[in-house]
This record gives structure tokens, sequence and C-alpha cells, in this order.
């Protein structure tokens, strides 16, 4: 039996978006801020509040490409030296609860390096995942790991940036699940604006690509994604939700089980509300 | 022997390009604009005068006799790095890297530190050309290093402090990235070793191949013959790559990389990224990398900042694997005797990261011939570890009272 020839989730979702008119919500969480069981229930509470897929972030010492926010998420959780296997059994432990969203992980290269490529690849495709996002590992370095995500059935998804220019054409048609549009210039983090040539360069990206084309870095209001709405086919908001985690933590790392569902109950909600209205 | 890097940076497994896709049209930029003018009569011209003219260069071979006489065994050469300009090797690279930012239309340059050795050879070289600098250090070694701090800013330069992270040198190197990433289209990153994505680890190799060329010059000319052994402080590498790189292909001649074994190999508190670190991805190449199981990176210690990195740069991870350098470890107190011992032999205060280079001759000499020559990279001046000494000895001395 051939992996790579069953229909992958990520796919799947964007069919059923395309016909009804909507545009993908991914959230993207850091894996054990504060701890396992609780990334456990902020996924099942992603689900809950209407998003689409959602990225699993693997806590990294040095995690180049990402602002002050998902740093000290990472510092946190790798306090209780969470390691990759765990993040990977975060998914698995949500889809036994009734989560149903397709899983992608977001991962510095050196860990998935280090667990060994094949054995990475295997348990995502074990796990129940369906796609996975490598933000230090551009096209000129990704020949082998693309071979063994194809294998798994695992898309390997790709990011543009406004700096690519000529690369966008190269990347785009290559790509796999979706291509992964960086709004501007920078690291992960809220911002007010987005580099200011976004819908051009959007409208390349979407001529170059034949899979769904999705924003991120930087969105974090619903006034934002309804903003790009038009022009992608999903927002990915990263940042402005793991500091809504951060400010819950008094909560979130309650013994009291109300002041924990409390918290929950508040990333949910917060998550609800950046979900873009239908576009039409 | 392979030409390395090949054409995708790649030194055997080695090296490569490990950055987000916001960086890669900048590394590509840059690795054009360095071919184009590697080459060109007048972009060398305007480096080789400012090495000569602002520098100070060729540096002296010294023959450190007293020294040999205490060692008992080979003819020890110095070669006089800390006669530099700004007291170390960086300025080879700042030198060249500030031109090729010039020539490339950039008027705003960043670099990371640790020890500020590379902050202040940054700093020098955007003031001589005018260039706004802003340079990231970690705020743990903006205390340990508080005179090179100083020393920025009244070149004009403006020093952030890092705090993320372990708050050292990793740290203001990823602050470093992320800047860039920030600000890519107006901003020349001046990368201060011989580490990081292609094509920095080859560039700055080649701009401190100068250390090696000299050398080699010199010591044919004293001895009529090259040396038997050269021994080098490793932290990124950028001094021992330029020392080595111009005598990988003489065979006869040992090459010889010392690292920081902090308080011990067995401790972890240690910067032994060869020998207790395996290949991994970290900051923009693939090398040797200080990390635990899981594949993250761990913090390093060394009683020098500048050797207190958890990586090393590709291409000494290249020549260890195919075993035409080795590398060893020295530790804290091994590094501060031979300091000791260099003062007053010779009236030469090393810096501390040349100390464990000079450390390791006083082994290796042990068991060479009379006849035979070994050359130290002398990389820095110890002026600006004198506060780190008393403080180091300070603590000995308590630990010694309990």
């Amino acid at each position: 039996m051939s992996a790579a020839i069953t229909t992958n989730a990520i796919d799947e979702v964007f069919a059923r978006l395309k016909e009804s008119g909507e545009t993908a919500l991914i959230p993207f969480m850091t894996m054990g801020d504060p701890d396992l069981e609780t990334s456990v229930a902020l996924v099942q509470a992603a689900e809950a509040a209407g998003a689409h897929m959602i990225e699993l972030g693997i806590p990294y010492s040095d995690p180049l490409a990402d602002g002050p926010v998902i740093q000290r998420a990472s510092e946190r959780a790798l306090k209780n030296r969470i390691s990759l296997t765990d993040c990977i059994g975060v998914a698995s432990k949500a889809r036994e609860k009734g989560v149903r969203m397709p899983f992608i992980i977001f991962t510095y290269f050196n860990p998935a390096l280090q667990l060994g490529l094949e054995r990475f690849f295997g348990l995502l495709q074990e796990n129940g995942f369906s796609g996975a996002i490598i933000p230090d590992l551009p096209m000129e370095e990704d020949a082998e790991t693309k071979e063994i995500a194809d294998r798994h059935g695992i898309h390997l998804i790709p990011l543009v940036a406004p700096t690519s220019e000529a690369r966008v054409e190269r990347i785009a048609s290559r790509a796999s699940g979706f291509v992964y549009c960086v709004s501007s210039l920078g690291v992960t983090g809220e911002r007010s604006s987005f580099h200011e040539g976004i819908g051009a360069f959007l409208a390349t990206v979407r001529k170059a690509a034949s899979v769904p084309i999705c924003v991120g870095f930087g969105i974090s209001s619903r006034e934002q994604a309804e903003s790009l709405a038009g022009q992608c086919d999903g927002v990915i908001v990263g940042s402005a939700i793991v500091r809504k985690v951060e400010e819950s933590l008094p909560l979130l790392i309650a013994d009291d089980a109300d002041r924990k569902a409390e918290g929950i109950a508040a990333v949910r909600d917060f998550i609800a509300a950046l979900k873009p209205q239908r576009v039409g | 022997m392979m030409q390395v890097p090949d054409q995708h940076g790649r030194f055997g497994p080695f090296g490569g390009k490990y950055v987000p896709e916001t960086l890669m049209n900048a590394l590509i930029e840059l690795e054009d604009a360095y071919n184009r003018y590697k080459d060109d009569p007048d972009f060398l011209a305007e480096v080789r005068y400012l090495l000569k003219q602002y520098s100070g260069r060729p540096t002296p071979l010294y023959y450190a006799e007293r020294l040999s006489r205490h060692v008992g065994g080979p003819k020890i050469y110095l070669k006089r790095e800390d006669l530099n300009h700004t007291g170390a090797h960086k300025i080879n690279n700042t030198i060249g890297q500030a031109v090729l930012a010039k020539r490339m239309g950039k008027k705003k340059v960043i670099a990371e530190t640790g020890a500020g050795q590379h902050g202040v050879a940054s700093a020098t070289v955007a003031a001589l050309m005018g260039l706004e600098c802003k340079v990231f250090m970690g705020e743990e070694d903006t205390k340990r290093q508080q005179l090179n701090v100083f020393r920025m800013k009244l070149l004009g330069a403006e020093v952030i402090p890092v705090m993320s992270g372990t708050r050292t040198l990793k740290d203001a190197c990823n602050e470093t990235l992320r800047y860039w990433v920030s600000n890519v289209n107006d901003t020349y990153y001046i990368l201060g070793s011989a580490t990081g994505p292609h094509p920095y680890p080859m560039m700055v190799r080649d701009f401190q191949r100068v250390i090696g060329l000299e050398t080699r010059d010199q010591i044919l000319e004293a001895e009529g013959r090259l040396p038997d052994a050269i021994i080098a402080a490793v932290g990124g590498g950028s001094n021992a790559i330029g020392m080595f790189h111009p005598f990988v292909g003489d065979a006869g001649v040992k090459l010889i990389g010392v690292e920081a074994a902090g308080r011990g190999v067995d401790t972890e508190e240690h910067a032994a990224t060869m020998t207790k670190g395996r290949p991994g991805v970290f900051q923009g190449s693939m090398s040797y990398v200080l990390q635990d199981e899981g594949g993250q990176v761990l913090p390093a210690h060394s009683i020098s900042a500048g050797l207190d990195y958890p990586g090393i740069g590709p291409e000494h991870s290249y020549l260890k694997d195919i075993k035409r350098a080795e590398y060893v470890p020295i530790t804290d107190a091994e590094a501060l005797e031979a300091l000791k011992l260099l003062s007053r032999t010779e009236g030469i205060i090393p810096a501390l990261e040349s100390a464990h280079a000079v450390a390791q001759a006083l082994k290796t000499g042990r068991s060479m011939k009379q006849d035979e020559i070994l050359v130290i990279n002398l990389s820095g001046r110890g002026d600006k570890d004198v506060e780190s000494i008393l403080k180091y000895e300070a603590e000995a001395e308590g630990g010694h009272q309990q």
C-alpha cells in the first residue's frame, strides 16, 4: 500500500471550504506551554472555536524565525523538558478525545533531524498528522526531507516571503498542502500593518501555485484576517493566540478544575473571535 | 582533495543554508556580490591597503625563545594577531566585509558579539567607512565585558543587549539574524566567525586566510621550511580556519584546533563541541553542535567569552571528519596557567581564547623534537580579560577556603 495516494485531510478541508466560500482559520500553539495535558485541551478548544486545521508548534532552544511571544512560550515548555515525541503525542490524545481537524507540525529542522527523518515522518503518519512546516529548511536543503514526507503522505508545506521574488514561482509550483505566505518581513509576532506590496505578492503566489495559499506572521485580529480573506484561502494566527495563552497562564495552571476550564474557555473565545466572516 | 565548499556551500556533508525563506535572497545576493568582487583587483587592493596601513599587517611571526626553552621541545613561533588594530584577528574579516558592504551600496551594518572583540572590530570599520552600526550582545556578556561595550559606544555603535535564551553569544547570533530578517533590504550583516549559512563560512575563511598565508611566507623565510604543527583556538573557528587553510594541502603540517573544555568535558560546563557534540543544524548550517538527545542546543561554558559557543564552523567539522585536523579540549584552569606562563616568559599577555592554544602547545610540544617547529596562532591580546581573570581567581580562592 502506498500512503502517498491516499487523500490528505488538508486537501479535503480546502476542497470543502472552497465549496462553502470560507477562508480557513489556522491557529498555531506551542506544545507543552504550560504542559502537555493543557495543550490537548487547548487543541480541543481551538476546534470548538471553529478552527479548520491547527499548527502544533514544537518548542525549540533557538527559534530563529520567531518573535518574543513564541520564544517565551518555547522557554516555558522547555523548562518541562518537552520533547518532539511528547508533542506528537498531543495530537493522538486530541484525536482520542474526538478532534477531527487536520494537524500540521511546526518544528525547526534539528529536532526532526536528531529523531531521524524516517522515524519523524513515520510518527507523524501514525499519529494522524497531515502536514509539516519546517521554517529553517528552504527548498535548496529539502530534497531528502520532501521525498520522505511524500512517502508518508505528509505535506511538506513551504514558506514564501515578500523577499522571495524570483523564487516564488519555484517554491509555489512544487508546493504540496498549501503555500505559507509570510505577510511581512521579520519574525513572528503581531503587527499593525503588513508588507506594503502584500496584495501584489499574494497575487504572484496565487498565480504560481496549484495548491491553496495561506497567510501568516503578524495576524492578530478579525479585521486583519478579513482584509486578507479575499486574497487567500486561509489565515494563520500564532503569536496573538500564544499571547492569549500566556495571559491566561494563572488560570491554565490552576489546580482548581473550574479555573482551568475558565482559562481554556478564554483561549477558545479569543480564537472564535478571530474567525473571518464568510466572504460575499 | 575536493574543493570546498561546493556550489551549495557544502563542506562534505556540512554547511549549507538552513535559514528562513525571508533571508534566502539576501544570502544569494551576498554570494553573488562576493563572487563578483573576490577576484576584483580594485576590491582586493582596497582590502590589502586597509590591512596594511590601518590594521598594521603583516603581523610578526615571533620566535618565542624563552617559551621554547621552557617547554624543552620544538622551536615555538607565535603568529602575533594580537598586534592587529583593535587587538585581535577579528579585524581582518570586518575590513573585508565592510569593503564588500560598501560596494553593495549598504549604509547600515549589524553584528553579533560574544566577548566584544568582533563587536569592536565591526564598530571600528563602521566608523572608518561611515556606516551606521548596531551590535547585538548577550546581556550576560555586556556585564562580563563592560569595557568593550564602552569601546563600541565610543566608536559610535549602538549596543543592543540581548535578553533571550542564555543571554550569551548564541542568543546574540539568533537576535542578529532576527533583526536581519526584518531589515534585510538595507542592512548588511557582518558575521564574525566562520559559521552560519553559506556564504559566510567561506567568505570569513577567505578574509582570515591572510593569517596562514603570511605565516607560510614568514616561516619559510625564517626556517626555510614549513612547520611540523600549527595550533589555534576554536570557538566558531575563524582564526583557526584562516591559519589552517593555506596549509591543508601540506600533509606534513599537523593542524590542531583547541576547544574550550571549561570546567572539564565530563562536567556540564564546557564548550567542547567536537569532543562532546554531534552533527546537527544550528544557526544556518550543518556542523557539530552541543545538543541534548532531542536536538535542543545546550548552553556552553568557558572562562573565555569568545569560545563560549555550542557550535563550530562547518569547515572544521569537515576537516575533523576527513581527519585532516584534530580537535582537542583545554580546560579553564589549563588556559589560565598558560596565560600566566606566556606573560612571564615572553612578556605577552594573550587573550584567554589564545591561551587555550598556548596550553595545548605545552602538551603537544612535550612529545616533539628540538629540531621541529610549532606555530601557535596568538589570535588576540589579553587586556580585555584582566577583569574576568581577577574574578575567576577570587572565586577559585573562595572555593579553596571552603
